[in-house]
């Protein structure tokens, strides 16, 4: 607002500290510095550019998929990406993957920021729906065994949807929009929780380098502030459900101390196991080829269930029985939270 | 005072499902100006339909509420102390509904 002398920029607000010439917009949270708006695009992008080269994320040639909910982190990130791989020729073929659950109504916003995408940044989009995957929309599901266990489908299914998509598309690897937000709470949830194997997973940057198709969080580092702020422009979101209390403790600490989310990611990496910790084995499901550390893969139990019409089956207390190793299952926490 | 409201991220669905208001904020005054604070609270009062926890903790927005006075980060031009003019555009955006 350069043509208002309003109170706003002719008082308190400084010049930009890394250009002095602009009027500071926004106050990075990560290193308290004041900048302009064109700095800031500098610097988020240069800064993810690092951490994808120093963290050898893709090589040349590579297929890429951007799991693309129509949320901000992934709007930001198809686009972060679609910008990186011009500018600094990382040679990769990158497309746009979105899920269908088969909601009525709850992804039509979303699907439609994400068909918006496709044309906006040239990358070729694949929705895969619940019923070519599983033979079963999310709707008929809830029909069959109510709403109050549909989390658990919800996440099981979610997660698995993705690779099988990333499958079709036949890409290497998949990158999610993950911020380091996300990324702190999930280190807190499973601290809480005592999760050894998750959190020593959950801090990597690329995961599943055993499996079929390794999954990577570019915006590891990123503040979800600045993923909010980088449009300037909040038109472009659909909004999504609601996150959790772990959610709320790292903003209040982020007040507090903007550092902190940092902090908790470096304290995460710094959880390394024990040898003598036993780790779950991997294997693959008998049934879809899935990794599973289990005879049949959860998405397996599950579809039994509801193919036989006993959908309560492999839904325990607990989450989903059949578990070989007694490691406690974290599947019926709320749709939207986290998991890696 | 004219102001123009933007709520996002969410936040909209506390007032009706509408993301743009464009409102006129009256001052007890005319000699004191209007702050950020007043606004809240304005805005609290006038605005907001349901779930306020969702949008105010203690006198001030709830931690992840990003607001943008014409386009500047809060943080910078005095949060709560902000002085607000005549046209001047306020965005409020939560970054607590997922991604
Ligand atoms: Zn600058
Ligand atoms: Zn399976």
């Amino acid at each position: 607002m350069e043509s208002k002398a309003t109170a706003q920029s002719s008082g308190r607000v400084r010049n930009c500290s890394i250009c002095n010439q602009t009027k500071a917009a926004l106050k990075r949270p990560k290193t308290l510095e004041q900048i302009c708006r064109e700095c800031f695009y500098q610097v988020f992008e240069d800064e993810i550019h690092r951490v994808i080269v120093d963290n050898h994320l893709f090589k040349p040639g590579e297929r890429i998929a951007i799991g693309a909910s129509g949320g901000k982190d992934s709007t930001v990130l198809a686009y972060v990406m679609a910008e990186l791989n011009r500018r600094h020729n990382y040679g990769l073929d990158l497309f746009l993957l979105s899920v269908d659950e088969g909601i009525t109504g709850y992804r039509d916003d979303s699907l439609e920021t994400v068909k918006r995408n496709e044309i906006q940044y040239g990358l070729p989009l694949k929705v895969v729906s619940y019923k070519d995957l599983y033979g079963w929309t999310m709707d008929e599901i809830v029909k069959m065994i109510g709403l109050k266990n549909n989390c658990t489908f919800c996440g099981v299914f979610r997660r698995q949807a993705l690779d099988r998509g990333a499958a079709l598309l036949k890409v290497d690897k998949v990158v999610t929009g993950h911020n380091a937000d996300d990324i702190a709470e999930t280190v807190i949830l499973n601290i809480l929780r005592g999760d050894i194997a998750r959190l020593g997973r959950c801090t990597s940057i690329t995961t599943g380098e055993d499996g079929p198709i390794p999954r990577c969080k570019p915006f590891k580092y990123t503040y979800e502030k600045e993923i909010v702020i980088y449009p300037f422009s909040m038109s472009i979101y659909s909004p999504n459900a609601y996150r959790g209390f772990a959610r709320e403790f790292i903003k209040d600490l982020e007040r507090i101390r903007p550092r902190a989310i940092l902090d908790i990611i470096k304290s995460g990496e710094d959880f390394r196991i024990a040898t003598s910790t036993k780790m779950p084995e991997q294997g693959t499901c008998e049934r879809c080829g899935y990794i599973s550390s289990q005879k049949w893969c959860k998405a397996c139990v599950l579809l039994e269930g509801l193919n036989r019409g006993l959908p309560k089956l492999g839904i325990g207390r607990r989450g989903i029985d059949n578990e070989r190793n007694s490691r406690k299952s974290i599947d019926n926490k709320k749709c939207g939270s986290l998991d890696f | 005072m004219k102001l123009t409201l933007e709520f996002g991220g969410g936040l909209e669905l506390l007032c009706d499902s509408v993301k743009i208001h464009n409102v006129d904020v009256d001052q007890k005054d005319v000699e004191e100006k209007l702050t950020m604070k007043d606004l809240l609270v304005w805005v609290g009062k006038n605005l907001i339909k349901e779930r306020p926890e969702m949008f105010m903790k203690g006198d001030t927005v709830r931690p992840g509420v990003l607001v943008l006075v014409n386009d500047c980060d809060w943080e910078l031009s005095g949060q709560l102390d902000t002085l607000l003019e005549e046209k001047d555009v306020v965005v409020f955006i939560s970054t607590l509904h997922g991604g």
